[in-house]
């Protein structure tokens, strides 16, 4: 089945020309038809646009040209901005709004050649660790339609699960590709920040978004990510640097490699199950030649709580854009202050209400130092933590979540338990670093696990040449969802 | 009553004249005649996604402006949100400086009326985006974002400033730095300057700070002095009958000349500044700052002071002179002509501003009059030589003002130089006593002050054009005759 090739099976096959575009995005919109009513991964789906799209792919490889991504079918989270296509970031407030402009990351993909098939779904603002917060109902994991994908990005995750795209672009804010790419059975990775252009990312904590991508080997997320990383002009925070060959990384060789295993990450709350694969993983990279140590990242157990002062500090500023008056969602009640709370009190769901809330409270004149300033120096503190273990080891390895995928509703109605979900992802995009994660086994019950792989910032090569090594050696990567 | 004093400190809002806005590359356009949202993008409309990025040429001003008034430049600065709600304000937040600003800790100098010169602090000159703007028509607010994300810089001075007066002063001489430094065009009806007193009062020679008041948004110095001197006298009538002053955030109705309460502050704003986590940290490193402070120009004092050792004028004319860059110019231009340089202030700063201010044109425009700076300096050569007297020379400014020309040629066309042959004069003197003979017998009846209505009508009846200390001479000896 075309839908089982790999992004990068596909694009050899595409450069042979034992497939077309149209054909290769034909399948994927039919397997979208077939299984989108159980899965909900898409939002929208641009069925003529896409095709449109592949037609264009193909006139244009008969004309001589191999763009990276030409022909490649692709899903977007709904939190990057799409000239023309509906784009909501999961919230009602949005429903409906036709963006003015493309965001750079997905415009360097469809500049490669690619082929959008739509949107996908997420928590509401990229808020949440389920998809559940969506304004338009649940994502399910394709492994099990009684559990969550993870999220924020559970849609694209799912999508690419399921083979209703190649591969997908996702955001993440504190594990929102990592997660749900360990709950789903896929590869995905969060770049350093400052490696992708931001601009036309629905914001949701600036100083922690980034836009990540999704795959079913890290091969795949070399591909998508070379044609996305590097300078983009318009956002301020985007770094100069080069962007490396990172196919050209991935040699299968890791042997001398130093690997720290953090202490921090095997602690209580940590199933039992996805220790032992874990640990069962990293074993392997020992095998591969990897020098495996343990580590410590002392304030590892800070996280939690400071994300969740800075990440809904800066999404207080973020969303207060969305009041009814430009763009969106507007519930006009004659005078501005009775629509602005009638617009966002309808627009936005409980799990923004309550961030925004947390952030505004954080940042209030005499609470100020004691949240969002003492919040930032223990961040301070944490990315100490990863300067002095990779002075020591050249990666880490641990798990990406403390237990897989649970079941539809059961921490819906406790945040907490939800926040929890994360803590393990949290620090690596507290300090910027690059993390990725990747299939390294299943549960009792058939959920898949990730292995967590964190680098150096900006050395997303020696990430992408473990995830890689280690796939040469298993095949958890190829499995497939039983649909 | 005691004698009070006024305690004033001035916040002053000036766009920078960049060529786009202060996050985005929409150019910067006269906000009071462009149409409406035609200058937007993304990015100042706030859209989803969109995202800051600085203007280096707006930091550039910003560190001309702060070098001017002898700030220091801290070797970094750092972008801040500051959060409300309110429809000219597309992000829900301003992108301004907060704990870190571009500038602080300088000084500008000022001349009072008294002849002293008074040093006034600026506390600090931060760099922000400006709001869209609002107009309400009945039952509808319209909002217009071309102004939304254009440069400001917020220059505060500490509440050095004890009058209306003097706030005037200050305020003028920040104007006329911002326009030596082309950075503002200083034109207040255009909105491109806001200036904002807060002011308390208090009895002369008493430390204390008592409650003040802030007066928003006032858009002419003019305003910025009469609504202090308005504010002052409310706030010591208040004290005097007993009363308290309240803390108000205050406006000017240019109607009535009264300050009216807009909002009355119970506790401070809280707008929940945190630092702009989209923007690097603005590092500006010391070769920066000596690149921008070597390409500063000649500033206002030290062109006065330059005006007084060079061209030996007084304090005060060199000051008026400098004021403005475009008189300063045209001043120096006449001068470079051969024009004496006493002689060209006296008839710049005397008959040229008259005839300015009678068609209200701003002395900015100077280059545009049609007395051309070597016009005028042939002009005080003319009176200098002796060739025609201050009376011709004052009708002659007065023509070429209207009309230009050659004020030699003119001379010449209509012979109007100066008649200094005594018989002429002494003709002239015994006609006008023979056809006055009632004032000259009042005069010789001890009614002195009639000498000078009798120099007068000798004058007039010359056209003006006599040598005025013959004909006093003359004048005397003939009246010293018919005493006889």
């Amino acid at each position: 089945m075309l839908t089982d090739l790999t992004l990068s099976e596909a694009q050899a096959a595409l450069r042979a020309g034992t497939i077309t575009a149209v054909a290769l995005t034909q399948a994927h919109l039919e397997r979208i038809r077939a299984l989108e009513p159980d899965l909900h991964a898409y939002l929208t789906v641009t069925e003529d646009l896409a095709l449109q799209a592949a037609e264009e792919a193909d006139r244009r490889r008969a004309n001589g040209d191999d763009s990276p991504l030409l022909g490649i079918p692709l899903a977007i989270k709904d939190v990057l901005m799409t000239r023309g296509v509906p784009t909501t970031a999961g919230s009602r407030i949005l429903e409906g709004f036709l963006p003015p402009y493309t965001a750079t990351a997905v415009q360097r993909l469809l500049d490669a050649g690619a082929v959008m098939l739509g949107k996908t779904n997420t928590d509401e603002f990229a808020m949440g660790s389920s998809t559940e917060n969506s304004g338009y109902g649940p994502t399910r994991n394709p492994w099990d339609v009684a559990c969550v994908p993870g999220g924020s990005s559970g849609g694209s995750a799912a999508a690419v699960a399921a083979r209703l795209a190649l591969g997908a672009l996702g955001t993440d804010t504190g594990g929102s590709v990592r997660q749900p790419a360990s709950f789903c059975g896929v590869c995905a990775l969060k770049p350093s920040y400052g490696r992708v252009s931001r601009y036309g990312v629905i914001a949701f904590a600036s100083s922690l978004d980034q836009v990540g991508v999704f795959g079913r080997s890290a091969a795949d997320l070399a591909a998508l990510l070379g044609v996305i990383a590097g300078h983009d002009p318009r956002d301020g925070t985007s770094m100069t640097l080069p962007v490396p060959d990172y196919a050209a990384a991935l040699t299968g060789d890791i042997r001398g490699l130093r690997v720290g295993v953090p202490r921090e990450y095997f602690v209580e709350g940590v199933q039992p199950a996805v220790e032992k694969t874990v640990r069962a993983a990293i074993d392997q990279l020992a095998a591969l030649g990897a020098e495996v140590r343990p580590i410590s990242l002392p304030h590892t157990e800070y996280a939690l709580p400071i994300y969740y002062l800075i990440a809904p500090s800066e999404a207080s500023a973020n969303l207060a854009r969305f009041d009814g008056v430009r763009y969106g969602l507007r519930d006009a009640q004659g005078a501005l202050w009775p629509t602005y709370k009638a617009t966002r009190g309808k627009g936005f769901g409980p799990e923004v209400k309550r961030r925004i809330m947390l952030g505004t409270y954080a940042l209030s004149a005499g609470y100020y130092d004691a949240y969002y300033l003492k919040a930032q120096k223990v961040r301070t503190l944490i990315r100490q933590d990863f300067d002095r273990a990779f002075a020591e080891v050249d990666l880490i390895a641990a798990p990406t979540t403390p237990a897989t995928a649970f079941r539809i509703g059961e921490k819906a109605d406790d945040p907490l338990a939800m926040y929890l979900s994360d803590t393990l992802t949290l620090s690596a995009s507290l300090a910027g670093i690059v993390g990725a994660s990747v299939p390294c086994g299943f549960d009792e019950n058939g959920l898949p696990i990730g292995l967590q792989i964190i680098g150096p910032a900006f050395d997303e090569p020696t990430v992408l040449r473990a995830a890689d090594a280690y796939q040469r050696v298993t095949s958890w990567h190829s499995r497939r969802p039983p649909l | 009553m005691p004698a009070y004093e006024a305690v004033i400190g001035l916040e002053v809002h000036a766009e920078l004249e960049t060529a786009s806005k202060m996050f985005c590359a929409c150019a910067v356009v006269d906000s009071t005649s462009a149409e409406p949202n035609t200058v937007t993008c993304p990015v100042c409309l706030g859209m989803p996604g969109a995202l800051p990025v600085v203007n280096q040429r707006a930091v550039e001003m910003g560190l001309r402006v702060g070098l001017a008034l002898n700030c220091a430049i801290p070797p970094f600065s750092q972008f801040a949100r500051k959060s409300y709600f309110y429809p000219d304000l597309p992000k829900g937040y301003q992108i301004s400086q907060y704990e870190y600003p571009l500038a602080i800790n300088g000084w500008l100098e000022i001349d009072l009326p008294d002849g002293m010169t008074k040093r006034v602090r600026i506390r600090r000159a931060h760099l922000e985006e400006d709001t869209g703007k609002l107009t309400h028509t009945d039952g509808h607010s319209l909002v217009d974002l071309n102004r939304a994300g254009v440069p400001l810089l917020e220059i505060v001075s500490e509440a050095d400033l004890r009058s209306a007066e003097e706030a005037e002063i200050y305020a003028r001489k920040l104007v006329a730095i911002l326009r030596y430094l082309g950075v503002n065009s200083g034109d207040m009806s255009k909105g491109v300057l806001r200036i904002e007193p807060n002011i308390s009062v208090r009895p002369v020679g008493s430390s204390e700070f008592r409650t003040r008041t802030e007066i928003k948004n006032l858009n002419s110095i003019r305003s910025l002095a009469r609504a202090s001197a308005y504010e002052i006298e409310r706030q010591i009538a208040l004290w005097e009958a007993g009363g308290q002053v309240q803390q108000a955030t205050l406006g000017w109705d240019e109607a009535r000349q009264v300050t009216v309460v807009q909002r009355v502050k119970e506790s401070a704003d809280d707008y929940r500044y945190f630092p702009e986590p989209d923007l690097p940290v603005l590092e500006i490193g010391p070769a920066w700052v000596e690149d921008v402070r070597m390409g500063l120009p000649e500033l206002p004092d030290a062109r006065r002071d330059r005006f007084m050792g060079q061209f030996g004028l007084s304090r005060y004319d060199a000051a008026v002179l400098v004021a403005e860059q475009a008189v300063a110019a045209y001043f120096e231009a006449a001068v470079t002509a051969g024009g004496d340089p006493k002689g060209v202030a006296n008839y710049l700063t005397g008959e040229v501003f008259r005839l300015m201010n009678s068609e209200g044109r701003d002395r900015q425009d100077i280059g545009a009059i049609r007395l051309t700076p070597p016009a005028l300096a042939a002009l005080v050569t003319l009176v200098r030589q002796g060739t025609i007297t201050h009376g011709v020379a004052r009708q002659l400014v007065e023509t070429l003002y209207a009309a230009g020309g050659d004020p030699a040629a003119l001379v010449a066309a209509h012979g109007l130089a100066q008649v200094s042959d005594a018989d002429v004069l002494g003709e002239a003197v015994a006609r006008t006593l023979d056809a006055h003979p009632g004032e000259v017998a009042r005069y010789l009846a001890g009614e002195e002050k009639l000498l000078k209505f009798l120099m007068g009508l000798v004058m007039r009846e010359l056209r003006g054009q006599a040598d005025a200390q013959v004909v006093a001479r003359l004048l005397a000896a003939q009246l010293a005759q018919r005493r006889g």
